[in-house]
């Protein structure tokens, strides 16, 4: 059992942070790397990349957003509670070398999983420009953490209620048209990935995307996680989940995350009646 | 006497009626009841050279243990059993017995073989139900540490075998569950997952401690292992990286490898979606590629989960097909349609994309090919479309490479499996030993036990005398 010992909301309720006792998994894990929990016995196992590890508190953090039944439940779980399995770390690392400047793009929850990353590529002694967006401010998460972690921070909004009023591309072509940058990590929805992606190539900057497909296993065995990255199909689970973002069809893992996306609406609907019945 | 015995048709295993089972999970055969397994039992010949006993992979003694069962001694039956299997109610279930055991009975020469799968299950079965659930007598601690990966058969053979000779046994498995194929791969009509949680629950019982979610090479590696203080390793990982066709349109919504079909109805129970959680196509026109024991699961889960048509295509003829006997059998009692000597060529989908046809060709058997069977070739300008909604691919699988990249100084040969000695398990690496479908690449159950037995044996002689 893997009991929560730390409990946050962010972004209005719609996020949720749980700090979670993994002992064996906290001394191996390293940025980039994702885990499986599940939270009881008929639960799904659901992947999700560690937002932070605590080695000697032999702890990890997961940072996720409510959007079906397993999350919803995993918010509805208090400190003190346990997840019945979790299972990790894995997928490969995040490769973190000194290349010059970075470019660190997140969006929505994806802000979390690129923490650690802009961290260790600061560490790694590369001049780190982050750029992190939300449709408005109060979904915005982990800001602090995120100055903290860049030399420069850069907001972006839909609507303009905190930072650049725009998407997160805006700032990064200013960016890309001023100044020689020589990496740049894109993590969050999809399209966000997409577009991103779309324009460092045209300024030919390699890019490092993290991708989110469904899994089982997590361990190479079910092929459900495939991607196609180069005209290859890869599990995204053991060949990533990060790949290099020019390469990526990200129509076709939109495609591909849409495959359950009757039953999941169903299942969540039901959760929902349930707790509201209490 | 012997004339009298022949006259004694095989007893047939009563069964669930194909029209009912079709659209359940519970097991397709009721199995034997007392007076059943005794008649059935009394068709042996008891020869004094039995062949079947050449036939078994394991050596059970079959005269011995049907005997037995003739005596009425069941108690006496199951230890002979276990002598040699230590997972009888499994094997009984799931061993292809016509080319076994079964293959080679002489009553089998004029008559139906004596039904030796059947009476082993009876064994099983009644002991599970009716014994006293009594311990083995376990040797003394030895103060040897023995770290198990993996908790299929071939795993808990080992730790069975080895926490008995009073060593310390730990099981890593990487699932939540343990068990292997048997709990992710085959489904519960034919082989109950209770069955399975029992014989685990067994060896917890005798000692061993089965640690789920561990996966070695990426939680652990095996050298941080041997620093953890265990003396020895045996590698029992099985064989799971999935095979694909590599034709165009295989990512398409729709196709799924048999592995991740199977997982999601039989270790996730997602056929009871909503009930459960993990969620699991439903397909009303479904297409299994290949012919072996995972397709025809795969094939029968789906006509279970409410499809209205489920075809088997395979490119070669019927007699290739790798399944057991008694699966095809069932498939097609249950109205699983056969499509044979005919290979996808490519996959067609909506504008969502998902899958809605494929596109395949005839084929025609040639030459023999490597493996002796006759090649087959396409029939030129064959093309046509098949209509479907959910194709499920069991074309075989391959070594996962996640524990043997991350361990040192172990030879694999050139398909990625793990180079073992066929007598003792050793691989090449010192205190490291392998068996199973890692090694021999996917083959069954009870090769998968026997090589745990050797390399048991090989590792007590280890532990005792050294490498
Ligand atoms: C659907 C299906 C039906 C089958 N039907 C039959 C049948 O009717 N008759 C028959 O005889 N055979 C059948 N087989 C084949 C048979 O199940 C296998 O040959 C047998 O299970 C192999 O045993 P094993 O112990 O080598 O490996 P497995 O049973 O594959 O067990 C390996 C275990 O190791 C775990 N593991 C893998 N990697 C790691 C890691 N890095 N760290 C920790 N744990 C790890 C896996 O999760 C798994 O639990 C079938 C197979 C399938 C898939
Ligand atoms: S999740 Fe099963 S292979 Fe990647």
């Amino acid at each position: 059992m893997f009991k929560i010992i730390k409990r946050e909301e962010m972004a209005e309720g719609t996020v949720i942070l749980n700090e979670i006792e993994a002992p064996l998994i906290a001394k191996k894990a390293k940025p980039g790397q994702f885990v499986i929990l599940k939270a009881y016995e008929e639960g799904e196992r659901i992947p999700l990349t560690m937002a932070e590890t605590d080695p000697e508190k032999g702890t990890i953090t997961i940072i996720y957003m409510v959007v079906g039944k397993s999350t919803a439940y995993f918010r509805d779980m208090k400190v003190g509670d346990s997840y019945q399995d979790i299972i990790g770390p894995l997928g490969k690392p995040t490769h973190i070398e000194k290349v010059g400047t970075v470019v660190c793009v997140g969006g929505g929850t994806g802000v979390a999983v690129l923490h650690p990353i802009t961290r260790a590529m600061k560490e790694a002694g590369n001049h780190v420009i982050c750029i992190i967006g939300a449709r408005n401010k109060d979904l915005l998460i982990l800001e602090d953490k995120m100055r903290e972690a860049s030399h420069d921070l850069r907001i972006c909004t839909d609507d303009g209620s905190y930072g650049r009023k725009g998407f997160v591309t805006e700032e990064l072509k200013d960016i890309l048209e001023s100044q020689k940058v020589d990496q740049a990590v894109a993590i969050g929805p999809v399209p966000m990935m997409k577009f991103v992606s779309r324009l460092t190539k045209e300024y030919g900057v390699p890019t490092l995307v993290s991708l989110n497909p469904i899994m089982v296993d997590g361990t190479g065995m079910c092929g459900g996680c495939r991607v196609t990255v180069g005209g290859e199909t890869k599990f995204a689970c053991v060949d990533g989940p990060e790949f290099d973002g020019h390469k990526v069809d990200y129509d076709e893992l939109m495609m591909r995350l849409q495959a359950y996306v009757e039953e999941e609406k169903a299942c969540y609907n039901d959760y929902c009646r349930l707790s509201e019945k209490g | 006497m012997a004339a009298k015995k022949e006259r004694i048709q095989r007893v047939p295993m009563p069964e669930q009626d194909p029209d009912v089972r079709k659209r359940n999970f519970q097991e397709v055969p009721l199995g034997y009841s007392v007076e059943q397994a005794q008649a059935e039992a009394s068709r042996c010949l008891q020869c004094r050279k039995p062949s079947c006993v050449e036939g078994c992979p394991v050596q059970v003694d079959i005269p011995g243990f049907i005997n037995l069962i003739t005596k009425g001694d069941f108690t006496g039956a199951i230890r002979n059993l276990w002598a040699k299997n230590a997972l009888p109610a499994v094997c009984g279930r799931v061993c292809p017995q016509e080319i076994q055991c079964e293959g080679r009975c002489v009553v089998g020469k004029k008559d139906k073989p004596v039904a030796i799968g059947n009476l082993e299950r009876f064994c099983a079965d009644y002991e599970r139900m009716h014994g006293s659930g009594e311990l083995p007598p376990k040797e003394e601690p030895t103060g040897k540490k023995v770290a198990v990966v993996g908790s299929g058969p071939s795993g808990l053979t080992v730790a069975g075998d080895l926490i008995l000779k009073g060593h310390s046994v730990t099981v890593l498995e990487a699932f939540h569950k343990p068990g292997g194929v048997l709990v992710y791969g085959i489904p519960e009509f034919r082989l109950p997952k209770d069955i399975v949680a029992h014989e685990v629950n067994f060896l917890e019982r005798l000692g061993v401690e089965v640690r789920c979610n561990q996966v070695v090479g990426r939680t652990v590696s095996v050298d941080e292992l041997f620093e953890e203080g265990y003396d020895a390793v045996y590698l029992g990982v099985g064989a799971g990286l999935p095979r694909f066709l590599n034709i165009p349109g295989e990512n398409l919504v729709g196709i799924l490898s048999a592995n991740e079909y199977l997982t999601r109805a039989n270790l996730m129970k997602a056929y009871k979606f909503p009930e459960v959680d993990t969620p699991i196509p439903r397909g009303t026109d479904v297409v299994v590629l290949g012919a072996g024991n995972v397709a025809m699961d795969s094939a029968r889960t789906a006509m279970r989960m409410g499809a209205e048509r489920v075809r088997i295509v395979y490119r070669r003829s019927r007699e290739e097909m790798p399944a057991r006997a008694a699966e095809i059998h069932h498939a097609e009692e249950e109205g699983i349609e056969f499509f044979l000597l005919t290979n996808p060529i490519r996959y067609i989908g909506d504008d969502n994309g998902r899958v809605k046809a494929m596109e395949c060709l005839k084929m025609e058997l040639g030459e023999p090919d490597e493996s002796g069977r006759r090649r087959p070739v396409p029939i030129e300008g064959s093309e046509f479309i098949l209509e479907t909604d959910l194709v499920i691919v069991a074309v075989g699988s391959g070594a996962n490479p996640l524990l043997t990249q991350t361990t040192s100084d172990m030879q694999l040969n050139k398909w990625g499996y793990i180079v073992a000695d066929p007598e003792t398990g050793k691989t090449t690496k010192k205190g490291v030993w392998a068996g199973g479908d890692i090694v021999t690449g996917a083959a069954t159950v009870i090769l998968a036990m026997g090589a745990g037995r050797k390399a048991a044996d090989s590792i007590h002689k280890y532990l005792t005398w050294g490498w």
